[in-house]
Parts: structure tokens; sequence; C-alpha cells
């Protein structure tokens, strides 16, 4: 198998040649060895790890011309999951998924009394939609850049996965405040997924844990919510993007390839 | 036949010169080693993956039955009218477990149903056929009206518009002799012809095809 060429290193990042007078690589006064003590500090988790070569090839990767702002489109979503899974930390430390009203009282208890609980659930509440609409920009974005051809295929079949989880973390997560809107979206929600045939009424049944809305379909939905699909939305993502960096990205459909001079067919 | 790379070895562990092979052994005891670790492997693996798996889908084959719920002195339900009543189908979570039931005493004139002691009173359901909302009764149109999408139901609790698949669903009901009380008892489905099926959740059609498109499930079965 051949070798793939070291990625090159920007510059900016090759350390600067001596300044007259000073010794390469010997730092001499006590300001210059503190300067140096982050590099001894990188120095030694490299040594041991050899992440830089990772880092590298993940970081300075060639992109082709013609890369535009829709490109950072997958960027926006996966800072908003971030989002979502920071908030979402931080809302399970308040929230109890107690059907018999904790619920309510504790999102209440969150929106009126937490310090900042306010700012952080509108984070998770509007966070969340602004997810749901940068996947669609950004699948669309694919589409319309044939960003999805050979041999990107297997990326969009990801992507789609990640689509469907993100829909699962949005019916999941409308249950938890747990008031009438939430209530009576779910029961829809569920007996929609009901409709299925043959399957389908298992499927409610799994999903609320019997053949009522109990507490357990509650608890049952937060551990989906919180647990489940966040795990397997990571595990996604880190796939996404590592095809991502293996394959590079594309250019836009407008870009048309320009050969060499001398490799044209009227030079051969 | 395509010729092979490397020669073809015997499948006798004496035959390939194996230090220490018994006659006729076949397998070598790496070969075995490796297959009893995968093996073992595999056990542990599914010792503790299935029971989490049937711990996660156990409610669906768990039946769940609810006890006869007093609704009031059978006099108060007139026959052209529903009066409401509120019974518990959930317990354990409060309000949120409880749900409206349309309660009125059987009409000969229209009930033409064979009668016998579960439908003295009829019974209705107000979780809409179409996707579940909470249906409400309109006296004035003697309709059941669902403020989600738009299904309306008759007297008898059978579509006259919107989406719904199929009529309302209903509870047997008694009269307790001991108290003097009617008692409302399990949720059944019906069907256009008002057939008695297993209790169904919305969405669900139950003529012709829709019956075996949409089985009853174990965890809820009729009377």
């Amino acid at each position: 198998m051949p070798k793939l060429p070291t990625p090159p290193i920007p510059p900016r990042f090759l350390p600067a040649p001596p300044r007259p007078g000073t010794q390469r690589g010997r730092p001499r006064t006590p300001v210059e060895k503190g300067l140096e003590a982050g590099k001894t500090v990188v120095d030694w988790v490299d040594e041991r790890t050899s992440l830089s070569g990772a880092v590298r090839w993940t970081m300075f990767r060639k992109v082709p011309k013609g890369t535009n702002w829709f490109y950072t489109l997958g960027s926006a979503t996966m800072f908003a999951f971030l989002n979502q899974a920071i908030t979402g930390v931080f809302l399970a430390m308040y929230y109890r998924p107690d059907a018999a009203g904790g619920a309510y009282e504790s999102v209440r208890h969150i929106t009126n009394d937490v310090f900042l609980g306010q700012f952080v659930r509108g984070m998770h509440k509007w966070g969340s939609s602004v997810m749901v609409i940068l996947v669609f920009l950004h699948m669309g974005r694919t589409f319309f850049f044939g960003a999805y051809k050979y041999p990107r295929e297997l990326n969009w079949v990801i992507g789609v996965v990640l689509l469907i989880l993100t829909m699962l973390m949005s019916f999941t997560g409308y249950l938890l405040p747990f008031d009438q809107r939430s209530y009576w979206a779910t029961i829809v929600g569920v007996n929609i997924n009901g409709t299925g045939p043959l399957v389908g009424p298992y499927l409610s049944d799994f999903l609320r844990g019997g053949p009522e809305f109990t507490a357990t379909t509650l608890s049952r939905f937060y551990a989906i919510h919180m647990l489940l699909v966040p795990g397997l939305i990571i595990a996604m993502i880190g796939a996404h993007l590592y095809l991502v960096a293996k394959l590079g990205t594309s250019a836009p459909p407008w870009m048309r390839p320009k050969p060499e001079p001398e490799l044209t067919e009227e030079a051969l | 036949m395509a010729p092979t790379r490397r020669p073809s070895k015997s499948k006798y562990t004496a035959d390939r010169g194996i230090p220490g092979a018994f006659e006729g052994e076949t397998v070598t005891r790496r070969r075995f080693m490796t297959g009893t670790a995968h093996g073992a492997g595999a056990l542990m693996t599914m010792g503790i993956a299935l029971p989490a798996l049937a711990f996660a889908v156990g409610p669906i084959f768990k039946n769940v039955s609810l006890p006869w719920q007093p609704v009031g002195p059978p006099d108060i339900f007139p026959e052209d009218n529903y009066i409401p009543a509120i019974i518990t189908i959930a317990p354990g979570i409060g309000e949120a477990g409880k749900s409206t039931v349309y309660i009125r005493k059987r009409n000969p004139r229209v009930d033409t149903t064979p009668p016998n002691q579960y439908n003295r009173w009829v019974a209705i359901s107000t979780r809409c056929a179409h996707l579940g909302c909470p249906v409400r009764w309109v006296p004035a149109a003697e309709r059941f009206i669902c403020p989600c999408h738009g299904g309306v139901y008759d007297l008898q609790g059978m579509r006259v518009g919107g989406p719904p698949p199929r009529p309302l669903d209903r509870f047997y009901t008694r009269l307790n002799q001991d108290s003097g009380l009617v008692e409302v008892g399990r949720r059944y489905s019906v069907n256009s012809e008002l057939r008695i099926f297993s209790p169904r959740d919305p969405g669900e059609p139950l003529d012709g095809l829709g019956q075996y498109a949409y089985p009853s499930r174990p965890s809820v079965r009729a009377l």
C-alpha cells in the first residue's frame, strides 16, 4: 500500500529561527524556560501517544478551490449539538422524570428559581430547533453540491442516520417538560408510530412501556433522550468526521478541473 | 478449476506434522483454544445483553388489566345524552393517569347490538380514533368533536367526518349489585359495524384488512 505524503505544517506553526546570539533549543533565562514549558508538556504527551500525526491529519487538510461559507453548515450543526449536550448535562442536574407532577414542577423550578435557569433551558429549547434547521440546511448543501456522490455515499448514509437520531431526540425531548402540550404531542406521536402495519402496535407498546401512557413512559423517554441517543449521535459524528477527514471535501459543482497545460490532450 | 496458490493441507493434524497430534484429530489445539475463548466471550456478552434487551422490551408482553371502576348510580344516565365520568387508566401518576368516559343508558331505538349484562350502559372512550386526542361531547350538535385534527363522531361514536379510521372505543359496563353503582371495566375497540375487537391504539383501522394489519397485542386484551 502506498504511503500517503505527510500533511504539511503551515509556516506559522514551524519553529522560528533562533535570534542572533541565542543558542537554538536552549532556553537560558527563566522567562524563556517558562515559555518552553508548554512545548515540553506537548512533546512529553506526543512522545508517548504520537497524537500530533493524528492532529495534523485531521486539521491541516487541503481543501478544494471554491470552498465557501456553505461548507460551514456541518460544523454549525456540530456546534448546535455541542450546545445541546452541554446545556442538557446541566439541565439534568435539576430535572426529575416524575410523571406524578414532579417533572413539570422541576422544569418550573429551573425556569423560575434557578440562577440563569431560564437562560440554560432556553438555550436547550431553542438550540434544538436551530439544530434541526441546520441539519436540513447541511443536507441541502450536500445534495445540491453533489457532495453525496462517489466516494462519499457512506457519509451520506451516516448523515441520514444522524438526521433520524436528531428527530428522535426532538421527539423524546418534547415530552420532558411534561405540560399539556408535551403530553398530547407524545400521545399523538406514539400513535403515529403505531400506524405502521404489523409492527406499529408493538412499537407503540415499546415506546410507552405498556398499553397506556404511564410513569414508565416518561422515564423511558428520558433515558432514550439523555443516554441512548446522545451516545449513538456522538459515535455517528465521529464516523462522519473521520470520513470527511479521510475523503476530503468536494469542490462546488461550478468549479471545473483545470489540468496542467503540459498534460492537456493537445500538448500530448 | 482455478489453480490454488497453496497446496491443500490434509485435514488431519497428524498428517500436517504438528507435534503431539492424535490420530484422527482434525482440530488443532490452537484452533480449539481460540474457538473456546470466542465462544465463552460470546456467551458472557449474551448473558449481559439479552437480559438487558428483554428488560427493555418486556412491557410489550406483560398483560395490564384495570379493575372495575364505579362511575355513579344507574338513574343519572339518560338515554339520549352523555354524562362524563372520570376513570383512572394509569395508576400512580395522579391527574396524568386519568381519563374521561362518556356514559349513557342503552337506547334500544339506537343500539341495535344484542343486549347483554355488559352493555346496559354505553361507555364511550374520549380517545379519538385518529391519533388519540381527547374528544368532547357537544350536546347541541349531538356529536363528539376532536380538537386536534377535526374528527367528528355521532351519538353511537361512529365516524361522521374527519380522519378517524374507525369509531370511538368503548368500555364494558355492569351494575354492581352490592354497591348499586354502574361500573366501567375494560376498553374494547369496534369496527364500523360495531363488531367487538381487542383494544387497539388510535390510528388503526379495523375494517377489511385493517384487523389483520394491526393485530391484537399481548399487553391488552378484551374481556
